[in-house]
């Protein structure tokens, strides 16, 4: 077998992430079809929160299932962008056109500083360092009562454009949530299938190697740590504009913690894990909270069954499973 | 000629315990040198602070006459030095071909440096030809053979188009075999390549190396021409027995 032969024979293998892409494409265009179909209200505001977690639970999987850097302090950026765009809303301007990308700024531009000093760290370090900065987050915003009102937590005003009043139904917001969503789950995978997403797999894979290979590990991470932070941010503006509320919880560990079990449970070595993870993960807390108060038990009994039997989440297990369809075994 | 490699007066300590003491090595440029001795000489641990994964405790190296104490991997790298580890150090769920071009990429990235595909698959290949490892180019290195994943941690190091190639054991775990065949490889190696090779196997040290340089818990021993050392009293000792 010569080069050549290699070459020729690995470009005519199928585009795998076609037939991902046109699932997905499938999905959304079901999504967008489904309020003219009569899906009922509630229905709508449960798909608009999965859709928010599942964009958080993404941005959080460019560090962990990509890069193998545990954050516990992802909450951080998703409250940050939720509070600055309140903020931004009352003493600035209502304008989305200003609003959004601002307050996704000050999630990535508070990142810089943040993930410069935790990458320094790894392993259970860079894990203790962020749930640390988190918890600062957590702490400024219920302590800087006139500006974020404290525990009482922070009305944020409507979105406007040009304005005249946004988003103010249920329906638009819905439909603006997906559009947001697509873009940046889109975006995304370009960034984790890109040269640079590769390097960071690299990363994952043995930082030695990557760093005697002559990658400048720390820059890479660096950068991980903001993209991550960035689409946190968007997933926090959502919420805000959603809920025209922010409370401190917003940022707090056991925030940061669920956006971590939601990817585990997915499989953080999968593109669509979060997704999946987050949609359990949420279905389960309405379905089962009209039953019980203990619905995190459930949860939690889930998660242990997951970790000690399907390492890869529930998008391994699928793999798994149509992979043992197709016959190719593991 | 300004040495390719130079150490002078490399000291290395963990806590009260002297992992290097003193060490003086120069490696002239396309010169192939080994570095032998008993376990814990201290080999591996040059290895790292001549490659910037360590740093010296005291003393400095020097790369084609530049001081680079204290430089980081990626520095070294950029300056030509590239490195095999003891241990294997794999993209584990990558397959070979994602492992080599993860170290062809390294050379060619940046906005301005960007390759063509097509450039990059040909060195890919290249690369792997030079290993025996094309065939196997769609496997994952997780699912492969001990003896031909030390042959993909080559491919990695060359990969980089270095001039200064430092290999610890290539040869370690494989069998007869498998060690010939890593041989041929390594002497098929450019003559401008620089080469420091830590190897226990003695047959692999005299048919590769010019000169040999001998540790013994952290401080050299002897240095000289493969001959030399054959016949240096000293180092049978320290080797107690095993004819050289
Ligand atoms: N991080 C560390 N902390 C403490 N001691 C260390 C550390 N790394 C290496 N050592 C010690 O330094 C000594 C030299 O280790 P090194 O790995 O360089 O030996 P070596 O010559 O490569 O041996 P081998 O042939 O077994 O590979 C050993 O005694 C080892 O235990
Ligand atoms: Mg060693």
């Amino acid at each position: 077998m010569t080069v050549a032969d290699v070459i020729v024979q690995r470009r005519s293998k199928p585009f795998v992430a076609l037939r991902l892409w046109s699932v997905l494409a499938l999905m959304i265009a079901a999504f967008a079809a489904a309020p003219f179909l009569g899906m009922p209200q509630f229905v709508q505001a449960l798909v608009i929160e999965i859709l928010v977690f599942s964009l958080l639970a993404l941005s959080l999987n460019v560090l962990l299932g990509y890069t193998g850097l545990v954050s516990f302090g992802h909450a951080a950026f998703f409250g940050i962008a939720g509070y600055a765009i309140g903020i931004i809303a009352i003493h600035i301007s209502t304008d989305i056109l200003v609003t959004f990308p601002l307050a996704v700024l000050v999630a990535a531009l508070c990142a810089v500083p943040i993930g410069w000093l935790s990458i320094r760290l790894s392993g259970f370090y860079f894990l203790m360092i962020t749930f640390a900065f988190a918890q600062m987050v957590f702490v400024a915003a219920f302590r800087w009562k006139p500006v974020t009102g404290g525990s009482d937590g922070m009305i944020v005003p409507g979105a406007t454009l040009f304005g005249a009043p946004i988003l103010g139904s249920r329906e638009s917001f819905y439909f603006f949530v997906l559009a947001v969503f697509t873009v940046c789950a889109a975006l995304l995978y370009a960034i984790v299938v890109s040269r640079f997403g590769r390097t960071l797999v690299g990363i994952r894979e043995s930082t030695p190697r990557m760093r005697a290979l002559g990658y400048n590990v720390r820059r890479y991470k660096l950068a991980a740590f903001v993209v991550g932070a960035t689409f946190g941010g968007v997933a926090g503006v959502l919420n805000s504009l959603f809920n025209l509320f922010i409370a401190p919880e917003s940022a707090h560990w056991t925030q940061s913690a669920l956006v971590l079990v939601m990817v585990l449970i997915g499989g953080a070595g999968y593109f669509v894990g979060p997704i999946i993870g987050a949609t359990i993960v949420l279905l389960l807390q309405h379905w089962l909270s009209s039953y019980t108060e203990y619905w995190g038990l459930v949860l939690g009994i889930l998660f242990i069954v997951l970790i000690t039997g399907a390492r890869e989440g529930i998008a391994g297990l699928v793999m798994q499973g149509w992979n043992h369809l197709r016959g190719k075994g593991p | 000629m300004t040495a390719a490699v130079r150490t002078s007066r490399v000291s290395k300590s963990y806590g009260a315990f002297v992992a290097l003491k003193d060490v003086d090595l120069s490696v002239e440029p396309g010169e192939r040198r080994a570095i032998i001795g008993p376990n814990g000489a201290g080999k591996s641990t040059l290895f790292s602070i001549i490659a910037g994964q360590k740093p010296p405790t005291s003393g400095s190296i020097f790369i084609d006459g530049a001081d680079m104490t204290g430089a980081r991997p990626d520095q070294l790298w950029a300056r030509g030095l590239s490195r095999t580890f003891q241990r294997n150090q794999l993209f584990q769920n990558l397959t070979v071909w994602e492992n080599v071009e993860l170290a062809c990429a390294a050379h060619h990235r940046g906005l301005f440096k960007s390759v063509s595909r097509d450039a990059l698959d040909d060195e890919i290949g290249g690369v792997l030809e030079r290993v025996n490892l094309l065939g196997s180019h769609d496997v994952r290195v997780a699912n492969m053979a001990y003896g031909e994943q030390r042959q993909l941690e080559l491919a990695l190091a060359l990969a980089g188009r270095p001039r200064i190639l430092l290999l610890d054991e290539p040869t370690a775990g494989m069998s007869p075999a498998e060690t010939q065949a890593m041989l041929r490889m390594m002497i098929a190696l450019p003559r401008e390549i620089t080469i420091l090779i830590v190897e226990h196997d003695m047959d692999v040290v005299f048919s590769l190396a010019d000169r040999v340089m001998v540790l013994n818990l952290g401080e050299v021993l002897a240095d000289g021409t493969v001959r030399e050392i054959q016949g240096n009293r000293n180092v049978s000792e320290v080797y107690m027995g095993k004819a050289l």
